[in-house]
């Protein structure tokens, strides 16, 4: 190579290095999103996929966010940190994203978190996880969409404890967001008066669960808790009522994914109780959860699950900071949220927490419906009970070490 | 601490022979193409995965289970053949190294296909209807499909075993993987042998599957951690021995279930433990001949 081309190409490259808005300006906003699209939770993923389409064609449709175009790009980081982390890296170098929004399982969403603090952008997670919002791992640009397993298995357990019995076994995959969920169950199982009869860890990913049956069969429990997400859960229920212990015991799970009803059909989900964040048929109470489903509807001809609707909702903030920051820079539109932190995208009232970048919200127990109650297609669970936002239910940031 | 009842463990002993019998089906396939052409075949995973997605779509479009369990490992086997005839042939007399690395290439082009072609969310497999509670064992309520599996895997062994021991041509696989060179001396067409060999090799990896998938659902990389364990299946039993194939399949279907019962941490390592102390003990495994793998 010549010296000057050298020096020419290496000059715009320094450049374009130390004034990337210069580049970016011309260029649509757009938003990165690393998501488990292979593997157990594929199911999960294609939803939180069609939510995040549905939010870029509703800005789209209106004028984007600061008048520019916006994009969603989605790469696959196949459940593994290392992979989560390196697609994150290619979305804020190589592409441009201005955001990262998304991230499933909560090991990955963390080396995610990891990547958008190292390159300063910022990131709504949509992760089920404790650590995201408590310290060492939340910063200031990092926030938190989705509800969490303290608050999930908080409530979910409580309800289960008056409801459904107080002898239980919890079976749980054994990584962060499983963990997490077997300590505070056992928790509030104890503080309540309640019995834990065992508690079995599996590896996540795993489709047989034959081996852990027998022991819990012969131990009799009320409950079993199932904290078996993605693809397992149905591995997983399908296993129990093989073994003949449906009708021996209720089974609760901390969340139900709609995802999963749908793949795994109404017998198998029938009289399964479970927490989740939202369900379209709460359309017919609240106004704005009607017109999430009708974009679904015509888009996808399917209405929206549960996870779908934070990513769709995630995509959201980051625009309404940007608007109320009149900047895409993280520190600005993050500063921007947490000073007017209150909105209402697909259910109702929610808030960001300031202390903690945590979104509270309201939440659902649901029970799957059975072959002969399911309405329509996708009427696959009933609502039994409605859990209204609190913060108490989490951790303060006291106890997270953010005082 | 729960008690350790004689019921629990004795049910436990049974969900262990289920593992054990998935395990013995891949092991022996795996053996049987190891033995008699030293192919190590690491596409035998995902043949497994196309067993079951085989069976997916046969019932859906014969709405028999019957139906779907003879012609799933037919058409897995039939794959194989081709897979032999037209690949893996073209690799014999080199290093053993090249079928390896051509065998594991074609795993990840079978899985990319099944994702493109079946979607990238998994598929729920029911079992027939008449399979599809539990029976009262006495001591236990276990899954009649679970006892069904374990029928067919034993139907299929029988068949194996007599088809090696009494025909001809199970005369003539026997003798090949003993000395190939000889049988070929004595003027018998050899690549016929292996053509054949990983083609029942294949379709039973293709039953295997078909029988998991009522079980644990059909999802594209169903077969990555399973054929780990088989290939530890066929170490511990001994490289080419069929006997050791059964036999070390089902003491490891036996390993993991008790261990899921005493100590569940541990499941995921415990075979691998197995296989360090067998080879400690036994460094060909346990019915295998010394420099066979060499």
């Amino acid at each position: 190579m010549h010296r000057r081309t050298f020096l020419t190409s290496a000059t715009a490259a320094a450049a374009t290095l130390a004034f990337p808005g210069v580049l970016r300006a011309q260029n649509p906003v757009r938003i990165g999103m690393p998501l488990p699209l292979t593997g157990p939770f594929a199911a999960l993923a294609k939803d939180m996929q069609q939510g995040a389409v549905l939010a870029a064609d509703e800005l789209n449709g209106k004028s984007g966010i600061l008048g520019r175009k916006v994009e969603v790009l989605f790469r696959d980081d196949q459940l593994k940190p290392q992979v989560g982390a390196q697609r994150t890296q290619e979305l804020i170098e190589k592409e441009q994203c201005q955001f990262i929004v998304g991230g499933l399982a909560a090991h990955v969403q963390m080396a995610i978190n990891e990547q958008t603090k190292k390159a300063k952008v910022l990131y709504v997670s949509t992760s089920q996880s404790d650590e995201i919002s408590a310290k060492p791992d939340t910063s200031p640009i990092t926030f938190h969409e989705a509800l969490n397993p303290t608050i999930t298995s908080r409530t979910v357990g409580k309800w289960v404890m008056e409801n459904l019995g107080k002898k239980w076994w919890i079976v749980y995959a054994d990584y962060a967001w499983g963990k997490q969920n077997n300590a505070v169950l056992t928790e509030i199982n104890k503080k309540m008066g309640g019995t834990i009869l065992g508690s079995t860890p599996y590896p996540l990913g795993s489709a047989e669960f034959s081996a852990h049956l027998p022991k819990i069969q012969a131990a009799k429990p009320e409950v079993l808790m199932s904290v078996t997400p993605g693809a397992d859960n149905i591995a997983f229920l399908k296993q129990v009522g093989s073994f003949g212990m449906r009708s021996q015991m209720k089974v609760a799970q901390p969340l139900l994914w709609i995802a999963y009803l749908k793949e795994g059909g109404a017998e198998l989900y029938d009289g399964i109780y479970g927490g989740i964040n939202w369900y379209w048929e709460l359309q017919d109470s609240i106004p704005t959860a009607k017109k999430f489903v009708e974009a679904s509807m015509k888009k996808f001809n399917m209405p929206p699950g549960d996870y779908g609707a934070y990513s769709y909702s995630g995509v959201l903030e980051v625009a309404r900071g940007s608007e109320l920051a009149k900047s895409t820079d993280a520190a600005k539109v993050a500063d921007a949220l947490r000073k007017s932190p209150q909105y209402d995208h697909f259910k109702g009232k929610q808030w960001w927490r300031a202390c903690d970048n945590k979104s509270f919200q309201d939440m659902w127990i649901v029970k799957g419906r059975g072959p002969a109650q399911v309405k329509g297609e996708w009427g696959l669970a009933e609502i039994v009970a409605k859990v209204p936002a609190n913060e108490e239910l989490d951790r303060t940031c006291a106890e997270k070490g953010l005082a | 601490m729960l008690d350790i009842s004689l019921a629990a463990l004795a049910a436990q002993v049974f969900t262990g022979l289920v593992l054990g019998m998935l395990f013995v089906l891949l092991a022996i396939g795996l053996s049987l193409i190891f033995g008699l052409m030293t192919v190590v075949n690491f596409s035998h995973g995902a043949l497994y995965m196309l067993g079951a997605y085989f069976g997916f779509t046969l019932l859906a479009l014969t709405g028999s289970f019957s139906v779907a369990l003879v012609l799933a490992p037919l058409l897995v086997g039939t794959l194989g053949l081709l897979i032999e005839r037209f690949l893996i042939r073209r690799l014999y007399g080199r290093s053993p190294d090249d079928p390896l690395l051509l065998t594991f290439g074609l795993s990840l082009v079978i899985v990319e296909t099944v994702r493109l072609i079946w979607g990238k969310i998994g598929l729920t497999l029911d079992p027939p209807r008449a399979l599809a509670g539990a029976v009262n064992l006495g001591f236990t309520y276990f899954p009649t499909y679970r006892l069904f599996v374990i029928a067919i895997t034993a139907l299929a062994l029988v068949g194996l075993w007599l088809f090696l021991e009494k025909t001809n041509v199970g005369l003539v696989i026997r003798a090949g993987s003993r000395d190939p060179l000889m049988v070929r001396a004595l003027g018998f067409d050899v690549g016929r042998i292996w053509f054949l060999v990983f083609g029942i090799g294949t379709g039973l990896a293709g039953l295997a599957g078909i029988l998991a998938g009522p079980m644990r659902g059909a999802y594209a990389d169903m077969g990555v951690t399973i054929i780990i364990e088989s290939f530890v299946v066929v170490v511990v039993g001994g490289m080419g021995s069929l006997a050791g194939a059964v036999v070390s399949g089902l003491l490891i279907g036996q390993v993991v279930s008790l261990t899921t019962f005493f100590a569940p941490k541990l499941t995921e390592i415990v075979v691998f433990i197995t296989m360090a102390i067998i080879l400690l003990l036994r460094p060909s495994g346990l019915f295998g001949e010394a420099g066979l793998a060499e």
